[in-house]
């Protein structure tokens, strides 16, 4: 660090220099730092950029829809009559499957059954990033608990058959509703559609996927055996529980791209029929933008329909939203007039609903759980969204609807059908804040970088503090002095790897609790509290997992060495956790930094003013008792959805979730902020 | 006037010569035949396929002259001693479960899309590489594609025995998958027939309709003899040239029937006449036999259906079909029991001219449905896997018959066994494991050597030769399904190696599949067709070959503009470094020593304030330098930086404003 030789004064590099300058003023760099860092994600819809085709291929639009009123109105026939059937019959769920699949043969298309069981969500503590894995089948089954899936296949003509489209329509075969009926409706009409025009150079898929086992467990149940040697290669027909045709199991080269196509039931809020856009795969993955892109583009300017993504709602009658939104349209127009080229006010409306956007892209980035059967394309590299359109219509207006989704789709389909590399154009790593205007990796990682750049200066300044304040007191030679601190130094990280082997048991521990039979959540929760709890206190039982120094001998400065050690562990984590998963690291950054930097035993004397220490030491507890994930959960959610509704088990629900879907966030929930948070309590409780 | 007079007749003389010598040229058998066979195809779709074959008489008996044969053809036979050589454009994939895949047509003219080439050359083993260089760059300029590609050894093979039964090891196989067929091949294709496409069946070819077909591929085979010195009496050189083309005639019948077809609505064009140099010029339409009516589905029914197409073969009033005309004459299929036999009707276009041009006429009375003979196992192939590391490439076999048991029964059942060769490419940069090649049959893993009668390798080696696995499989005749799966890692390419669009995926070409235990041919009752040479063709003993797809494996690609980025990063690391370094070596410790003690006193503010806050920082108490004489210079040389800076800064604002 600094010069060992003080009677020497040389003049150190000028990097030195500045990061000893900034060492020095690390409070003040923080405070700035982390103030800009939060700023910095609240102005991110103000810095948003409106999207743009970037792939030149594409062109969507480019051609008029050949979709006519005849293939709508086949496509309403087709749906009156599963709406027929579904009306007579609900016995064994085959009808509509053989329906749809008589269908696609009138048309000359392909078509084969897909008979998948589902895949029950366990706990698989060593499947954690290793892809697509397939599960433990149950052992009993009937036929009844077969799902089946439809797949046709067009094969383009004159195509060479190396890539293809994939269409999807989720459809529940025991009890099918309104919404996926006119779903199958409409793809059927783009599927006739397709199967007469001369321009395809990539084959089509149209999965039916039954929905029966939820539905993204059919669409990845298709897709694990399209990329595997699956049960329908080996063996030709399965007699039992089958369809009468069956034979094998087809495939049609590369995926290029998969829409998914939900109808929503009913809408009452919109004038316009509109169109949904979901994108959020596993683990924050997002498709290219492209995509998005031209689904936007074509519905609002081809279609006609009002498009959304999902947000936050409770964000939008937020005062607070509101007051800062104000503020940056007044700040705007200020800087307007000082120099009318710079235009960044955004209206009032504008910014809350693109915030309350972009926070809802945001935390499903950082969940991690795919936001619908889209999420299982991506698992294969595929990029792939769900479009949910709630029509707003009167039942003879259903051709008309079927009509206008079925050109938008076919127009998505021809674009795609134009491209002639995989999507990579455009951006991977993005935010949206509203359909048309999204904000890049290159924006919004600034808000992170300022958030955890203080972490290291904190943590150089608490190290560099305790080892120097020390000869200061005992006047100990100057050449012991750097074997003294690395041991102190050692403690101190010994302390913090064991809290993170604690954190890793806590980890593994919901597989055990899984186990028991019948539990609720909360007696569940409670468990795992009780067990980390009773590990916890084993651990520390250990004779010297906890530094034993401090008892025999209590150093004033040991706790900066520990604070300085968990600051360095949490931005190590942090920083790993933004190449997995971005969103989470920005969201946990912002949980993690304030409480990591501000954290002080509570009976250090500072001798401040007391009025100053009460304040110090109230903001330090309150900061740590936001910390603890399941409360900064229950009260986020309380805040969100109204605290009625929320209940002690959520928590373990949520957890639950997060890891039957395999999302990098329980890992980083579990093995960064947890370890941190208990170190952060150690601290608080130091004593000096 | 004489001497004119002489000349005149001296030209007429030679005139006359020159015709005699034409016509003893023909004698000495010249030959261009054309043809065009149609076939309605299940699927509602109709077949056309053209055939035109040309020879040439051996050269030490005939010369080196021609009036048919193609002049370029013959040049390059001779260059690069072919033996054999087959050339194929293709656009669109057969469908080999709809179009049939026993027939001699599929078996001969299904090809892979692009363009696939393979040449047996008559030059001793060393050579062959060359005369296949130079040969992939003469069809290049030929055809007008871009098969000199072949030329670099990553892109073609040696085959042992997919291709022909003898392995003569001269015979080297390529394929560009991705090579784009269109008019600009065809027309130097067409370049080789005596009549182009003016007269004749290829006066057929109207562009747009055979390219809006549902599958197109030009095919030019090219057979000679002539190096062959152990034969006495050598044949010449054989040029055959098929085009076929699956289309779709535009009906508005309903969706039952059938659709009814002329020529002039498949093609847009009629035939004026046969190419004045072809000795037979005919057109066949062809019904697979085992047509059956749909209405009648009892099997006695359809039976006495099949018989009615035989009694009413002479006239054209078929309960199914009738045709416009009457045809020249029928020719049946032997039936064996093998396979059903087919009917061709035959027409002559040699009686019709500009002014009553050949129309002929299809159309359908009552709907049918039939299918087409399947080759014994269906094979397709697929990637397995995901992710941009490793994969798999897996091929599955599902036997198509239900009855055909008896076909390979030819030797008792118990020994019966089907015998699969598989022919399969793969560029180096996918490369596969061949020691974790597993057999399935039904379903179950087998110990691979069991199944297998012969297997040729060849791994690849990055960057110079492609892998290639010939494998012949010896399957049980009950097996239903069989699956080969071979697994491999995706290499890295260096950056210049990258093809033009490279982020949509690298091919692997088609796995050539061949039956050898099964021949497809037709013979036929009249000897007659011996002397036609498309029904010799069909009559051909040829095994029964099918293609498999065309594989895209998606490759990790960089990010093009990033050389841009590693230059950019790799400078600034170099100019760190460097810096640092020379700053190191041109420092001499004790003189910055003596410096800085003289200096010690002369700070200035910026300075005094780091050095408090250094000595803060060590926990020194910060002793204030010594104040000196050379301070107050010191400061004013920083007053008169700072004056400099404030006046360009005024100078730049001043010059902002003024140019605004």
């Amino acid at each position: 660090m600094a010069e060992t030789e003080p009677a020497v004064k040389s003049k150190p590099r000028p990097i030195m220099r500045i990061s000893l300058f900034l060492v020095s003023h690390s409070l003040l760099f923080s405070v700035v730092c982390c103030t800009a860092g939060i700023v910095a994600l609240l102005i991110l819809p103000l810095l948003a950029k409106n999207t743009y085709i970037s792939e030149n291929a594409l062109m969507p639009g480019s051609a008029s829809p050949m979709l006519s009123n005849d293939d709508a109105s086949d496509g309403y026939r087709f749906y009156n009559r599963i709406m027929d059937l579904d009306a007579k019959t609900t016995i064994a769920g085959n009808e509509i499957p053989e329906l749809i699949a008589e269908h696609i043969k009138e048309l000359d298309g392909e078509v084969n059954y897909h008979k998948f069981l589902p895949i029950s969500n366990k706990f698989h503590p060593l499947h954690f990033f290793l892809g697509p894995d397939a599960g433990i089948i149950q052992e009993n089954f009937t036929c009844s608990s077969y799902g089946i899936n439809t797949v046709g296949i067009i094969r383009a003509p004159r195509g060479d058959g190396k890539e293809a489209i994939v269409l999807v329509t989720p459809y529940n075969s025991t009890k099918i509703t309104t919404g996926e009926a006119l779903s199958l409706g409409i793809a059927y009409s783009v599927f006739s559609l397709l199967s007469r025009v001369t321009w395809l150079a990539k084959d089509i898929i149209w999965l039916a996927s039954d929905s029966k086992h939820g539905e993204y467990a059919a669409v990845s149940a298709w897709l694990r055996d399209y990329n595997t040697l699956s049960f329908g290669d080996l063996k030709l027909q399965d007699e039992m529980c089958s369809p009468s045709i069956s034979n094998g199991f087809r495939r049609a080269g590369t995926m290029a791209a998969a829409l998914i196509i939900k109808v929503a039931d009913s809408s009452m809020e919109f004038e316009k029929d509109n169109l949904k856009i979901y994108a959020e795969a596993s683990n924050g993955q997002m498709p290219n933008l492209d995509l998005i892109n031209i689904v936007n583009y074509l519905a609002v300017h081809g279609q006609g329909l009002q498009v959304r993504v999902e947000k936050i709602w409770s964000l939008l009658d937020s005062w607070w939203l509101k007051i800062l939104g104000q503020l940056l349209e007044l700040l705007g127009s200020v800087a307007k007039t000082l120099n009318p080229q710079w235009k960044f006010g955004i209206p009032v409306a504008d910014y809350v609903e693109g915030s309350a956007t972009l926070a809802s892209s945001l935390y499903n980035q950082a969940l991690g759980v795919p936001t619908g059967p889209h999420g299982a394309f991506r698992d294969y590299q595929v990029d792939a969204i769900t479009m949910e359109i709630s029509p707003k219509f009167y039942s003879s207006q259903r051709a008309l609807f079927l009509l206008r989704v079925g050109r938008l789709i076919e127009g998505v389909v021809r674009s795609v059908n134009n491209l002639l590399e995989k999507f990579h154009q455009s951006f991977f790593l993005y935010l949206m804040t509203s359909p048309s205007r999204f904000a890049s990796v290159g924006v919004y990682m600034i808000a992170f970088a300022l958030l955890v750049a203080p972490l290291p200066l904190v943590a150089t300044s608490l190290f560099s503090d305790a080892s120097n304040s020390k000869p200061e007191k005992d006047e100990i030679s100057s050449k012991s002095l750097p074997t003294f601190t690395s041991w102190k130094w050692l403690s101190a990280a010994k302390t913090v790897l064991f809290v993170h082997l604690w954190s890793a048991t806590v980890t593994l521990l919901p597989y055990f609790i899984s186990k028991i039979p019948n539990s609720t959540p909360s007696f569940n929760f409670l468990s795992w509290i009780e067990l980390s709890l009773a590990s916890f206190l084993f651990m520390y039982a250990i004779p010297g997992s906890f530094s034993s120094s401090s008892t025999t001998q209590p150093q004033r400065n040991e706790w900066a060495l520990l604070k300085s050690v968990t600051i360095a562990a949490a931005f190590i984590g942090l920083c790993l956790m933004s190449v997995i998963n971005f969103a989470t690291a920005e969201i946990g950054a912002l949980l993690l930094v304030p409480m990591c930097l501000t954290v002080l035993p509570l009976r250090l004397d500072l001798k401040e003013k007391p009025v100053r220490a009460f304040v110090r030491r109230a903001c330090n507890v309150l900061l740590v008792f936001l910390g603890f994930p399941p409360i900064i959960f229950l009260l986020l959610k309380g805040a969100l959805d109204g605290f009625s509704s929320v209940g002690f088990g959520d928590f373990w629900n949520w957890a639950e979730s997060l890891w039957a879907w395999n999302s990098a966030t329980y890992i980083y929930m579990c093995m960064v902020h947890l370890p941190c948070w208990v170190l952060c309590i150690r601290t608080l409780l130091h004593r000096c | 006037m004489s001497r004119l007079k002489f000349s005149f007749l001296l030209f007429l003389i030679l005139l006359w010569g020159s015709e005699s010598t034409a016509e003893e040229e023909k004698e000495a058998n010249e030959e261009f035949t054309e043809a065009l066979l149609l076939r309605p195809l299940p699927d509602r779709k109709v077949l056309a396929h053209f055939h035109f074959q040309s020879s040439a008489p051996p050269t030490q008996t005939y010369g080196r002259h021609h009036y048919i044969f193609p002049k370029s053809i013959y040049q390059l036979v001779h260059k690069f001693h072919i033996r054999e050589m087959e050339l194929s454009f293709t656009q669109g994939r057969w469908n080999y479960e709809r179009w049939g895949g026993f027939d001699p047509i599929s078996s001969s003219n299904a090809k892979p899309p692009g363009v696939e080439l393979w040449a047996d050359f008559d030059v001793p083993q060393n050579q062959v590489d060359d005369s296949w260089k130079n040969l992939t760059h003469a069809l290049s300029g030929l055809f007008c594609a871009s098969i000199n590609f072949l030329e670099h050894s990553t892109s073609y093979s040696a085959t042992q025995w997919s291709f022909q039964s003898s392995s003569s090891g001269k015979l080297r196989y390529g394929t560009l998958p991705r090579e784009a067929v269109c008019t600009e091949n065809l027309t130097p294709w067409l370049k080789l027939l005596p009549c182009r496409d003016k007269a004749g069946l290829s006066s057929l070819m109207d562009r747009p309709s055979i390219y809006r077909g549902y599958y197109h591929s030009q095919r030019l085979h090219l057979k000679s003899d002539e190096f062959d010195t152990s034969k006495i009496s050598s044949s010449g050189i054989v040029l055959e040239q098929t085009l076929t083309v699956v289309l779709q005639p535009n009906t508005f019948s309903g969706k039952k029937l059938q659709p009814s077809w002329s020529l002039s609505s498949l093609f847009g064009r009629k035939v004026t006449g046969k190419c004045s140099l072809s000795n037979s010029s005919n057109v066949y339409v062809q019904f697979q036999q085992n047509l059956v009516s749909e209405e009648n589905e009892s099997r006695e029914k359809s039976e006495a259906q099949k018989n009615e197409i035989l009694i009413h073969e002479g006239s054209h009033n078929n309960p199914l079909f009738a045709l416009s005309h009457p045809p020249k004459r029928v020719i049946k299929e032997v039936e064996n029991f093998q396979k059903e036999g087919s009917i061709l009707y035959e027409y002559s276009v040699e009686d019709y001219d500009e002014y009553g041009p050949f129309e002929l006429g299809l159309r359908w009375k009552v709907p049918v449905i039939w299918s087409c003979q399947q080759a014994p196992l269906h094979a397709s192939r697929f990637l397995l896997g995901s992710g941009n590391e490793r994969g798999a490439i897996a091929i599955s076999m599902k036997s198509t018959r239900s009855n055909d048991i008896e076909i390979a029964g030819l030797d008792d059942e118990k020994a019966c066994s089907l015998r699969v060769g598989i022919f399969q490419v793969v560029p180096w940069y996918v490369k596969v494991y061949y020691h974790t090649l597993e057999v399935f049959l039904d379903g179950e893993s087998q110990a691979t050597m069991d199944n297998i009668e012969k297997i040729h390798v060849s791994p690849s080696e990055d960057k110079v030769s492609p892998g290639v696995m010939e494998i012949v499989l010896r399957l049980p005749c009950s097996v239903k399904t069989a699956a080969l799966t071979l697994e491999f890692d995706k290499g890295f390419l260096h950056i210049d190696e990258y093809p033009p669009d490279a982020n949509q995926g690298f091919d692997i070409p088609s796995a050539v599949v061949h039956f050898a235990d099964f021949v497809a041919n037709m013979s036929f009752e009249d000897n007659l067709s011996k002397e036609i040479p498309i029904l010799s063709k069909l009559q051909e003993k040829i095994p029964v070959r099918s293609y498999t797809e065309v594989l895209l494996v998606p490759l990790t690609t960089p990010d093009f503009s990033m050389p841009y980025n590693v230059i950019t990063m790799t400078c600034t690391i170099f100019a760190l470094y460097f810096g640092s370094l020379l700053n190191a070596l041109r420092r001499r410790r004790g003189e910055e020593e003596r410096l800085l003690k003289g200096k010690g006193a002369e700070k200035g503010p910026l300075s005094l304030l780091l050095s408090r806050l250094s000595a803060k920082l060590r926990g020194k108490q910060w002793e204030p330098p010594k104040p000196s004489s050379s301070s107050s210079k010191k400061s004013s040389v920083n007053y008169k930086l700072v004056a400099k800076v404030v006046l360009v800064a005024g100078i730049a604002i001043v010059w902002q404003f003024y140019y605004q």
